[in-house]
């Protein structure tokens, strides 16, 4: 049995964050953004200074993943997703406060998060972690936006087409971790 | 008499390793989780099995690393007695290697210069993690073990008394595992160690992840537990990537060590389904 593929496209609008269902396979393409802890952790700070921040989150999917470095003629090295966990901290005040309305990573995300997302219009994508060879072929273009003396750990913006994943956690609250 | 070798040939060696190492699934790991997406029931679960098959391919044929995380660069290494290194020492020779692999090879780099205050990063992957043992002869083994840090942030060690016996000892390792969800990239590879001392224990842990996946310990005893343990990690239904399904982990190796009257230090680390490693004798 073909198991249906919704093909998803940025900006992540509201109304296409509540048509998101826990279980349900997605192909994403357009823009996404990178950020592991320490790219959150100055987000955050820039937010708490009320600074501007390097992108624009609004309507936004944020991929938690330092990738490799790219080889000569390929856009990227390998890129798959890094513990959601260690952003926990620092996710609900991004949904909250710039309209932050996919995330992609591996693993449970804490209930403040939950919390969040459903109180603002949010969805959590699992992409399959390991999967870093696989997950690149989606990743079309890739440059550094921001954050560069944090080497794999700078905020890229990459234009993806494909990208392979789950609604693991929906806009209601309803999960599939256990 | 010595045999020697030179600090250079040490130095391409590793690099070898790193370089090959984080790109070839080994063929053990491939072929198991071949056998766990033929038995998968959760369609889901078996969806992500097959990309983990389908990613192996594409960086063993594109030449890329398997696994984004490349690692902490660690090391067991087996010296023979009657080796004498020229031209610089041993660590300084692996550093170097490791130095050079993750450049060359197009790899990340994940190493911060202290773990607390200022966070920054080496750009090298260096300092490497080593563990030397001093054999008879005159060779020396190289076994590199790339070490990501979302399985091994999921680990654990515990100083159980030794009337908590084997019960105690299943307890923790499926808890560990079960709780650590889909953190560590399931389907896992279960690295336990039991006995020694507290630093014992972990090193027992993380060694047992190097024996070829499934194959049991020697003593019936051990293997009988091994397999238990697994099958009730399996029942768990934590599933690939945590989201449900039947193939928590790919295996449970144990390893022990004789240990104090008064102790039963138990040890679990765990390795994600990229379990990567590389051997080179010289």
């Amino acid at each position: 049995m073909e198991t249906k593929i919704i093909k998803l496209t940025t900006p992540l609008t509201a109304d296409k964050v509540q048509s998101l269902k826990a279980g349900d396979r997605v192909a994403i393409s357009g823009v996404i953004y990178t950020g592991r802890d320490a790219a959150h952790k100055r987000l955050v700070t820039a937010l708490d200074e009320n600074r501007e921040l390097p992108c624009n989150l609004q309507d936004a999917i944020i991929y938690f993943v330092g990738p490799c470095p790219a080889k000569p003629n390929t856009p990227i090295g390998s890129a798959g997703p890094t513990t959601s966990g260690r952003m926990d901290a620092y996710s609900p005040r991004l949904i909250r406060d710039c309209q932050l309305r996919g995330m992609i990573g591996k693993g449970n995300r804490s209930q403040a998060v939950v919390d969040a997302m459903t109180q603002y219009g949010c969805v959590y994508f699992a992409a399959t972690g390991g999967a870093g060879a696989l997950i690149a072929k989606s990743i079309k273009k890739a440059e550094i936006i921001a954050y560069e003396d944090l080497g794999a750990e700078a905020i890229y913006r990459l234009e993806v087409e494909d990208f392979p994943a789950v609604v693991a956690i929906d806009s209601s609250g309803k999960s599939l971790y256990k | 008499m010595k045999r020697k070798i030179e600090f250079a040939t040490i130095v391409e060696a590793v690099k070898k390793c790193c370089i090959e190492g984080t790109k070839v699934l080994p063929q053990d790991v491939y072929l198991k989780l071949e056998e766990a997406e033929k038995n998968e029931t959760n369609s889901l679960a078996k969806d992500f099995l097959r990309q983990c098959i389908l990613n192996a391919d594409i960086a063993r044929n594109e030449a890329m690393p398997i696994c984004q995380d490349t690692g902490f660069a660690v090391y067991f290494i087996e010296i023979g007695q009657d080796v004498e290194i020229i031209g610089g020492t041993l660590t300084e020779a692996i550093n170097e290697g490791t130095r050079q692999g993750y450049k060359e090879g197009y790899l990340r780099k994940s190493i911060v210069t202290d773990p607390l205050f200022e966070r920054k990063n080496t750009r090298d992957n260096t300092p490497a993690v080593i563990h030397y043992d001093l054999i008879a002869g005159d060779k020396l083994k190289i076994t590199f073990a790339p070490k990501g840090g979302g399985s091994e942030n999921m680990s654990g060690v515990k100083m159980l008394k030794p009337s908590d016996g084997r019960a105690g000892v299943v307890d923790f390792v499926v808890n560990t595992v079960v709780n650590a969800s889909g953190n560590p990239c399931p389907p896992t590879i279960v690295g336990v160690g039991i006995g020694g001392t507290f630093e014992k224990c972990a090193f027992l842990a993380k060694k047992a992840l190097l024996r070829k996946v499934g194959e049991k310990n020697p003593n019936p005893l051990y293997a009988e537990l091994e397999e238990e343990i697994l099958n009730k990690i399996n029942q768990s239904q934590v599933g690939p990537q945590g989201l449900g399904g039947d193939t928590t982990a790919l295996a449970v190796h144990i390893e022990y060590y004789p240990c104090h009257i008064a102790s039963m230090p138990l040890a679990v680390n765990l390795n994600c389904h990229a379990a990567r490693h590389y051997e080179v004798e010289l």
